[in-house]
């Protein structure tokens, strides 16, 4: 084989390449939907951007060193090469060169990333348009409404199990909790991962900007069922999250007249 | 014995010497306190380790490709071997528990029996004393002893398996509650308590070893042998031992404290008004996010204990197959150094999304992407290595090159993860785990190979066979990336790991096909390491002997006799210059032993260094 091994170490390159061009093309066939799901989400793009480009920085990084390392080993061959073996331990300039830029180019990805991160972690919304309570419980999300009086723990709050209604364009606010092991509340429409903790109230926030129905996915091991531990995540208009909230608010009525005593 | 034990003041630690007769047997190859037999015995139990971990691997995969057994090939039904062997009631169909259990087993082994154990302590046991020109470790009893200690932990570890509830299911991480709590889970029984036996002792068996390594490194090198003539790998190892006697402790008193919460009722990891089942807990006042802080204060580290060793060796093979010297020698072990600086400050990348306050996010950011630098220079060097070398590609080369391209694409993918808002949403997917497989199996499983094909002959005497080795190789490196490199696309997605079935939801729905892409390819992988092993059994025996310096190499181990005797050395061994003077104009042949005298002509030169 000798010098041709080269080409199996260019397929990394080649086929590397080729794979995430035809998972990031919409329109290719055979790789449907194999790349960000549907964004759904204000703040989403933003995340999708950064991820954008730091695979072009990487991307260039990758093909770069891989093809090098091809046509090193391509040239370099005891059998192929002439010349005789360079008797060189190194140069000073060339290591702070290449110290020097991947140190800058680094810190700028960093230093890049803060603003993003503040938004999604650190700026919490002064003005919620709703504020909801998620408790993460084996193998369920328990949900609470705030009910009229927008406030927690009065008689009025609203009582549901993993399907949770927000309404379109407004910033939510989730009081994210866990009553037993670790959970993760994630939304991937919208970009949106968080630990829930026993102990914490961890708050998380997004804008949903499109109707429809999402998948809210357990993404921390939780025990046996965490697999099951699936929610809905239903993005609706004011007008029909009202209705929602009126409709639990009779059954809820009901439910308490017939046990005969408030669930909370 | 060698003379050089006779002029060695530690020759009375050295002795694997016992009452001859019936016992001499088991004193001589089972108890042995020669470092080369304990360096041997690592590497043939995690070989074993490896193949089990491996078909831990396949469970998971199966699972994840044909949830339930669903539409298995082959008119398969549930899950092969496993399936039967556990759950023959149920038509070989596993438990959701059980596969929660495969994968948390795969990991523990992998890393605690395999990545750990056969770079420290069979090649760092089995190269240390060779490579610096010493007879034996510094502490031969202590070094048996940091091996006997895996045994209890193979047991514990195995023996979790078949305790009521079955084998521990919170994880390789063992996140609490979930791992504290004995009712959280059906596998959070005894199963865990003997996990976190099991991996205490393995703690044990590192630490006395780490001790040995640095105390050997510093204390025992051949006259003339400078810490800067000393090879990557070595540098790598001791680097390796340094971070382990220092981040160790912490996982053990974590380990303890966590033992502690589950067995005697303490609180540390439980916090108040917590619940299990509907009960209340009986404890509490503790946070959960102390543990990550614990466990990853040593696990990050322990990501470096799990590459270093592999860089070092990758290093030596590389400039030797180059016939080259390594370039930039002292970049080299200053960013090894670098790498196990940061190393110590970047655990909370880990905890991005744990909630641990976003601003010490923002701290860990920085440091984790800086951490990306050394790493980056290494690769730069070994490519200035290869550029203007003699390449050979032999199968050590082969798998060593492949080290330095996997290890680029592990190496990229974690800035995305390094970088808090993106790694948002790929924490917890399978760019996770495209990402560490990268540089754990792409990387590290590549470079040990490669360093068994290459050390091989002086293990044993013999080489191993050129063409079995090419074909292994060929066929590890196609299917590894076949297995890994979809796993980024995956990650994209959202595919979240550790789920016995994501198909139920919307938007991972028509990830099944790739994911039986992956399935066949990891079989593939496994099925390929038959030839490795056929080939590594068949070469002890019947492989071609050689002599003391098959591949015309520097380092003091190529000027012991091979396999060496006891005591290594059959002459003092005194070192002239560092171990990569390949091609140097001052001798004829195209390497220089480390201990080949300068000819009377050439000036007496100063270590040969790069200019830094």
């Amino acid at each position: 084989m000798g010098r041709y091994w080269s080409l199996l170490f260019l397929l990394v390159p080649v086929l590397g390449t080729a794979l995430f061009v035809v998972a990031y093309d919409e329109h290719s066939r055979p790789l449907l939907n194999h790349w960000f799901p549907k964004d759904v989400s204000e703040y989403g793009h933003v995340i999708d951007n950064l991820f954008m480009v730091i695979l072009w920085l990487t991307g260039a990084v990758f093909i770069g060193t891989q093809l090098t390392l091809v046509w090193f080993m391509w040239k370099y061959e005891a059998n192929v090469s002439n010349e005789p073996a360079k008797f060189t331990h190194g140069s000073h300039n060339i290591e702070v060169i290449w110290t020097v830029i991947p140190a800058a180019t680094l810190l700028f990805i960093a230093i890049y990333q803060l603003n993003a991160w503040a938004d999604t972690k650190v700026r919490e919304p002064n003005n919620p348009g709703m504020t909801v309570e998620v408790v993460g419980r084996q193998f369920e999300w328990r949900l609470r409404y705030p009910g009229p009086d927008k406030r927690f723990d009065t008689p009025d709050d609203l009582f549901s199990v993993n399907e949770l209604h927000v309404p379109v364009d407004e910033d939510i606010l989730v009081h994210l909790k866990s009553s037993d092991v670790l959970h993760d509340f994630f939304l991937p429409n919208l970009r949106v991962k968080q630990d829930a903790v026993p102990g914490m109230k961890i708050p998380v926030w997004f804008r949903a900007t499109e109707e429809g129905v999402f998948d809210l996915v357990c993404a921390e091991l939780c025990g046996w069922g965490h697999y099951k531990m699936k929610g809905l995540l239903r993005v609706e208009s004011r007008e029909a999250y009202n209705a929602y909230l009126a409709e639990l608010k009779k059954q809820q009525h009901l439910s308490a007249m017939t046990v005969g005593e408030d669930e909370s | 014995m060698s003379t050089a034990s006779t002029v060695d003041p530690h020759n009375q630690a050295s002795g694997g010497h016992a009452p001859g007769g019936v016992s001499h047997f088991i004193w001589t190859y089972v108890f042995s306190r020669d470092h080369k037999i304990i360096g041997l015995q690592f590497l043939f139990s995690t070989l074993i380790w490896f193949l089990i971990g491996g078909l831990l691997a396949l469970a998971v995969r199966w699972q994840v490709a044909w949830p339930w057994g669903e539409g298995a090939p082959f008119g398969i039904q549930g899950m092969p071997v496993l399936g039967n062997l556990f759950f023959a009631e149920q038509g070989g169909q596993i438990s959701p528990e059980f596969y929660t259990m495969l994968f948390t087993m795969h990991a523990t082994v992998m890393i605690f029996f395999v990545i750990i154990p056969i770079l420290a302590g069979a090649f760092g046991n089995y190269l240390i004393p060779l490579m610096i020109g010493a007879d034996d470790m510094a502490f031969p009893t202590l070094n048996m002893l940091s091996y006997w200690f895996m045994w209890p932990a193979f047991m514990v570890m195995t023996a979790a398996f078949f305790v009521e509830g079955g084998g521990p299911a919170a994880g390789w991480t063992s996140y609490p509650p979930l791992s504290v709590l004995t009712e959280a889970a059906p596998g959070s029984g005894a199963g865990q308590t003997c996990w976190l036996v099991g991996i205490t002792l393995v703690g044990i068996s590192s630490m006395m070893g780490s001790v040995n390594y640095l105390t050997t490194i510093l204390q025992m090198r051949a006259p003339g042998m400078t810490m800067f003539r000393l090879p990557l790998t070595i540098w790598s190892m001791f680097i390796t031992a340094v971070l382990q006697a220092f981040a160790l402790p912490v996982l053990t008193a974590a380990g303890v404290m966590q033992l502690t919460d589950r067995l005697i009722g303490t609180g540390f990891f439980l916090p108040d008004g917590a619940t299990a089942n509907n009960m209340p807990l009986a404890t509490g006042g503790g946070q959960p996010l102390l543990w990550q802080h614990l466990f990853w204060f040593y696990s990050h580290p322990a990501v470096y204990i799990m590459i270093l060793p592999a860089m070092g060796m990758v290093s030596d093979i590389i400039s030797c197959f180059a016939r080259k010297p390594i370039f930039g020698y002292k970049p080299m072990v200053y960013s090894i150094a670098g790498i196990a600086g940061l190393g110590f400050v970047v655990w909370g990348h880990h905890m991005f999304v744990s909630g641990m306050n976003p601003f010490l996010g923002m701290t860990f950011m920085v440091a984790t992407m800086m951490i990306a630098l050394p790493s980056a220079i290494k690769v730069f060097n070994w490519l200035g290595t290869i550029w203007s070398g003699k390449l050979l590609f032999s199968t050590p080369m082969l798998f060593a090159l492949s080290f330095v391209s996997m290890f680029i694409i592990g190496g990229l993918s974690g800035i995305f993860m390094a970088a808090t808002p993106v790694d948002i949403f790929i924490h917890d997917t399978y760019f996770i785990v495209a990402h560490f497989h990268y540089v754990l199996f792409a990387g590290t499983a590549m470079g040990v190979f490669g360093a068994i094909y290459f050390w091989f002959p002086k293990m044993f005497g013999r080489m191993m066979n050129e063409s079995w080795g090419k074909l292994h190789f060929f066929l590890t490196f196609l299917f590894l990336n076949g297995t890994f490199f979809p796993m980024h696309i995956l990650g994209v997605v959202g595919f979240p790991r550790r789920l016995a079935d994501a198909y139920q939801y919307e938007v991972f729905h028509n990830l099944k096909p790739m994911n039986e892409f992956i399935t066949w390819c990891a079989i593939g992988m496994v099925a390929a390491q038959v030839v490795f092993f056929a080939n590594f059994f068949y070469s002890i025996f019947r492989g071609k002997k050689v002599g003391r310096n098959p591949w015309g190499a520097n380092g003091l181990e190529w000027t012991a006799p091979s396999p060496p005797g006891h005591g290594n050395f059959d002459f003092q061994p005194i070192v002239y210059r560092g171990p990569y003077e390949y091609a140097s104009p001052e001798v004829d042949t195209d390497f220089y032993p480390q201990t080949q005298p300068p000819p009377e002509e050439a000036i007496p030169e100063a270590e040969p260094v790069a200019s830094t």
